[in-house]
């Protein structure tokens, strides 16, 4: 048993356990699945600022940071305890083109070689951490929602909005993966 | 429910939570345990992976699509039963949906946001979660994101929308 759970899941038993949490939060407690609302509680709390769209009781939406406080510990637990001792497995002309750019280290879930502290201070790294920190906290609540709650709640949900939002979240992941990455990286 | 309220759900109904009731604070632990089963899931099958996210942008594995395909199916199945059956949640309040109005932000933000994804590799989820397997300096991305959705608050009025 804990053989198989330390193996990576398969999509056909993952996807429907994320499909799952639209119902269960809707069951609990009539909650909408949106974890990049966190974000804009986070700044209701500490830097509201008199800003408009920072104003609004976010002591109502504190089960959504509990959501999310637990998928953290989801993060702890599965890595204490069912973590892959294998390298992660990826398309090899992925690994043939990372390997140009000096990423080869498959152990973790985030390259090292460049999810590092020392990297952090360099060009390469503000870019990806901070830039890429930045467009996703600023995208996710321009377009009003994230994958969570356009791509899954949305969709669930037959929201035509959330489906130009998805489009548009893949179409912006197409250009920075296949023509931006590389002049980054490169 | 006061303007400023309703003028946000119309913005961003993910924000508004529609219950009237007021519990205490113990009870969003049962949030926490979901979260846990949340943040499991998608470490055992690598979706917090920047790999897999860099796969899924190339057209190079199926797996990412998978997901996202299947979780979908399962949400709306889901919803059409709740729906079919007016289930209610388990203090017997109805469950309520917001129809979502278009703004031309599901396109300009969407495509920042997708520009951010190919990038770190992760949406907001999963930068939770990376943190909790000791990817320590993925709170810097996470911080960055809080300053980024604080940049729009302010500037929110100056965009096109």
């Amino acid at each position: 048993m804990m053989e198989w759970l330390k193996q990576p899941w398969p999509w056909y038993i993952a996807g429907p356990l994320v499909g799952l949490t639209v119902p269960v939060l809707l069951i609990l407690g009539n909650k909408h699945f949106g974890i990049s609302a966190n974000l804009r509680h986070a700044c209701a709390m500490c830097f509201p600022s008199d800003i408009k769209f920072f104003k609004y009781d976010y002591k109502k939406e504190f089960w959504n940071l509990f959501f999310v406080i637990g998928a953290f510990g989801g993060g702890i637990v599965a890595s204490l305890w069912l973590a892959n001792p294998q390298p992660i497995e990826v398309n090899a002309s992925l690994v043939a083109e990372l390997a140009g750019y000096g990423i080869n280290d498959y152990s973790s879930m985030v390259p090292q070689q460049l999810y590092n502290w020392d990297y952090l201070l360099s060009a390469k790294g503000l870019i990806m951490m901070v830039g890429g920190g930045f467009l996703v906290g600023f995208g996710s609540r321009y377009a009003g929602g994230c994958t969570s709650g356009h791509s899954i709640m949305g969709l669930s949900t037959l929201q035509w909005p959330s489906l130009v939002a998805t489009v548009s979240f893949m179409a912006g992941g197409f250009l920075m993966s296949n023509v931006l990455l590389p002049l980054i990286l490169g | 429910m006061n303007h400023t309220d309703s003028e946000v759900r119309r913005q961003d109904t993910m924000c508004v939570n529609e219950s009237q009731l007021q519990h205490r604070w113990y009870h969003n632990i049962k949030y926490l345990v979901v979260g846990v089963l949340f943040g499991i899931v998608f470490v055992k099958a690598e979706i917090i992976s920047w790999f897999r996210i860099q796969e899924m942008f190339r057209f190079q594995s199926f797996h990412m699509y998978g997901i996202i395909g299947s979780a979908v199916i399962v949400g709306m199945l889901s919803v059409w039963l709740i729906r079919k059956f007016n289930i209610r949640t388990i203090y017997g309040e109805p469950i309520t949906f917001t129809p979502k109005t278009f703004n031309k932000g599901q396109i300009y933000g969407g495509l920042l946001f997708g520009l951010g994804w190919g990038l770190t590799g992760a949406c907001p989820g999963p930068l939770f979660v990376q943190i909790g397997t000791g990817a320590t300096v993925v709170a810097v991305v996470l911080l960055s994101a809080i300053a980024g959705t604080w940049l729009y608050g302010k500037l929110r009025d100056n965009l096109p929308h």
